[in-house]
């Protein structure tokens, strides 16, 4: 499609008024009105998002007391610290396993959402929404005091079935549970709302198709729902990925990155770093090294979507 | 309607009178003719306790004719030391800041020294103690004036009934007010039998292990006590020594009568343990009792505040100071100097202290016997000895003497209470020394 309607007429004649006419063709153009209406969140973004990424760019390669250009020298120095491998391995660990979680369960009861009347889906959306819509850092305090070391509200209620108490935020494990439980919880209606959108646009032919051909539910989830919902599955998954690896408030209210340093990940440990340590450069560089590892995940899942959109 | 031309040569020549008239012109005094004053100050626990800065700031402002803009920070969610750091790299911000214990040391660069101030006040108001000198001086130079606003000892919060009866002890004949202590009995031994009875009796004492600062503090003072240190004041590693091994071996017995999950105790937690009537003691400032007196007076009309136990070093107690810092983009510094001598004039800091309930410690030796701890209650006479009246514990920061950027980090990460709980969960002492070691190299970059 063109922007620009085609003008048979121009003459060289009409030289004077170039400049004028070209400027109001411009804008005509649509991709210019485009591109002038979003212009101010391209500044926006360029403010809050550009700059400080590039600033934090400068601090990460400056010595602590940001008096001198060290290159990659804190990069060197963390990668032979212990902690910070072991806040590596925690990211990695907390921010897959709640992904997946998240997807299973988001796919699950998207399913269930899917399959309720028409009439009453609002309602099921709308509450199944509730945990993703409240501020995290409220909802979370609300469960630091349902683990509670000593006031848990989930110990009393073991307490009657004979179990606990368990050390919910006091236990390595179990406080790396309980982090990844809270994101589960907080990030899975997320999964939720884009796969039951990705449900409502799969042909209802192609399930009758299934049904002819005598698939059962398994086949027909396997072999229609899912390749139908791989680029929103995908997309979901990258997003999230980003999102959780960037997370900061879940552990830092929580477990505040203990017992021991085995619930910290990048984020929370760069602000101990940099922030409660007073040394930012160091804390620039932690939280910059989330950078490469969710650009490399960004690049493979993107590439697919690519590769999958030319072959359709 | 005619329009006189004004000529280049009447143009000159009233320019000229007007210029005369405006410089010979009496010179009158605005109301905020010295200028514009802005501070950030620490938002106390304490309801009310605001007030007495505020009224102190404007009663100034209006005798020095300065605007002044007053915000009250929280140190909920470190939004304050997230500010110190936006306004340091920004260079840009308040005139004065209150600075939590290390971020003077921290920012030592960037602040206005106040020698000019504090020499005076020192002379007015009598010496200030180690832990103030440490954290508030660079190369001789003050990085800022230490404010009594916040300034807190967290030392035994005990509960009068349950330690009389478990433990045998008389808290309040150990430390009677209106008297000196009579504490010699007092040490890590008593204390470590004190935990064992009152754990046994259901009471155990309410003392956190986590990764926040009252655990640290703690854990700190019990360090000093048996004069461990994990890096000297002149920034050598000293993590490999017996006093260290002691102290370890110290925190492994004294844990097995603390309650079982303080490993993932944050600062409220103590707090709640004594309101809730579940311990025989914390290690807290008054805010505890405070709360309990609001929300549970008949456990806050048996809490007594007191000094730490002695260990085999001396007996050392967890002291906290705030500072009023001016930062060195500040423009109106001569302003700001004015302001925090008159905030440290002995009436000033008298009404911050009644304010916040006798929280608030001045650092200056001559301000540790004011009526409000002698009169607050109940039980009357509880706080008498939280100021540390007789001088007979020493007031110091966990960390503390290595250099304090080093020791800020230590801090921090919880070095200390990290080793007690690696120790206590079965690690082999030389592998926790080798651990603390490591980290300790690491926090030692400059």
């Amino acid at each position: 499609m063109v922007d620009v309607a085609f003008q048979p007429n121009r003459t060289a004649a009409a030289q004077s008024g170039r400049r004028r006419v070209g400027l109001r063709n411009a804008l005509r153009r649509k991709s210019m009105s485009a591109f002038l209406m979003t212009l101010p969140l391209i500044l926006l973004i360029a403010i809050l998002v550009i700059y400080p990424a590039i600033y934090s760019l400068h601090l990460a390669t400056l010595n602590k007391a940001m008096t001198k250009f060290v290159g990659f020298g804190n990069f060197e120095f963390l990668f032979k610290r212990e902690t910070f491998w072991l806040v590596v391995k925690q990211s990695c660990i907390f921010a897959i396993s709640a992904v997946i979680f998240k997807a299973l369960i988001g796919f699950i009861v998207a399913h269930f959402v899917h399959n309720v009347p028409a009439n009453k889906q609002r309602k099921w959306r709308g509450m199944l929404l509730v945990p993703w819509v409240i501020p995290p850092a409220m909802s979370t305090l609300a469960w630091l005091w349902l683990f509670d070391p000593s006031y848990s509200a989930f110990n009393y209620t073991l307490s009657f079935f004979g179990i606990g108490p368990i050390p919910w935020t006091g236990d390595a494990m179990w406080a790396r549970f309980s982090v990844i439980l809270v994101n589960v919880w907080y990030g899975a209606p997320f999964f939720m709302i884009m796969y039951l959108a990705a449900l409502k646009s799969v042909p209802e032919q192609l399930y009758e198709a299934a049904a002819i051909d005598g698939a059962n539910w398994w086949q027909r989830i396997w072999y229609v729902t899912l390749p139908m919902m791989r680029n929103i599955i995908a997309i979901t998954t990258l997003f999230s990925l980003i999102v959780t690896f960037a997370n900061f408030d879940i552990v830092r209210i929580l477990t505040a990155g203990g017992p021991l340093d085995h619930t910290h990940i990048f984020a929370t440990w760069a602000f101990r770093v940099g922030i409660e340590g007073s040394d930012i450069p160091l804390g620039a560089s932690v939280s910059l090294f989330m950078v490469p590892i969710l650009a490399i995940a960004a690049i493979f899942i993107l590439r697919d979507i690519t590769k999958r959109g030319n072959e359709a | 309607m005619s329009r006189k031309k004004l000529s280049r040569r009447e143009f000159v020549a009233a320019t000229a009178l007007s210029s005369a008239a405006l410089i010979t012109a009496p010179y009158v005094r605005g109301a905020y003719a010295a200028g514009k004053l802005s501070m950030g100050f620490w938002d106390h626990w304490v309801p009310g306790a605001n007030s007495a800065s505020t009224e102190l700031v404007n009663e100034w402002a209006a005798k020095e004719k300065v605007e002044v803009q007053l915000d009250y920070i929280t140190s909920q969610g470190n939004k304050n030391i997230v500010t110190i750091a936006a306004e340091a790299q920004a260079k840009s911000g308040h005139d004065i800041f209150q600075m939590p214990t290390w971020w003077p040391q921290a920012n030592a660069e960037l602040l206005e020294p106040v020698n000019d101030i504090m020499d005076p006040l020192i002379k007015l108001n009598g010496e200030v103690n180690g832990t103030v000198k440490y954290l508030g001086q660079a190369d001789g130079k003050w990085l800022g004036v230490p404010a009594s606003v916040g300034s807190q000892i967290k030392g035994p919060c005990s509960r009068i009934d349950l330690m009389k009866k478990y433990a045998n002890i008389d808290v309040q004949e150990m430390y009677p007010a209106g008297s000196p202590p009579k504490a010699d009995n007092w040490t890590l031994d008593t204390f470590l039998k004190a935990a064992e009875a009152c754990h046994k009796a259901g009471f155990p004492f309410g003392i956190g292990l986590g990764e926040t600062s009252d655990s640290v503090d703690t854990a700190g003072a019990i360090f000093q006590s048996f004069g461990a240190q994990l890096v000297d004041a002149k920034g050598n590693l000293t993590v490999k020594t017996d006093a260290v091994r002691q102290s370890l071996d110290y925190y492994k017995k004294l844990l097995a009568f603390l309650p079982p999950d303080v490993s993932a105790w944050d600062d409220a937690s103590n707090n709640k343990w004594l309101v809730a009537g579940k311990g025989a003691m914390i290690m807290n400032p008054p805010s505890a009792w405070a709360v309990a007196k609001r929300d549970a007076p008949q456990v806050a009309e048996q809490c007594w505040t007191h000094g730490f136990p002695a260990g085999p070093k001396g007996r050392f107690a967890p002291y906290l100071p705030f500072f009023w810092s001016i930062w060195s983009f500040s423009k109106n510094k001569e302003a700001a100097k004015s302001l925090l001598s008159f905030l440290s004039q002995p009436a000033s800091i008298e009404k911050m202290v009644v304010a916040s309930g006798g929280y608030d410690l001045p650092a200056y030796e001559k301000l540790t016997t004011l009526k409000v701890w002698e009169e607050i209650g109940p039980p009357k006479g509880t706080l008498y000895h939280y100021p540390n009246p007789y001088k007979h514990q020493t007031l110091s920061i966990a960390a503390s003497p290595a250099p304090p950027k080093v020791a800020q980090q230590i801090y921090f990460q919880a070095t200390l209470t990290k080793m007690c709980l690696r120790y206590h969960q079965g690690e082999a002492m030389e592998k926790t020394l080798a651990w603390a070691e490591g980290e300790c190299e690491g926090f030692m970059r400059s």
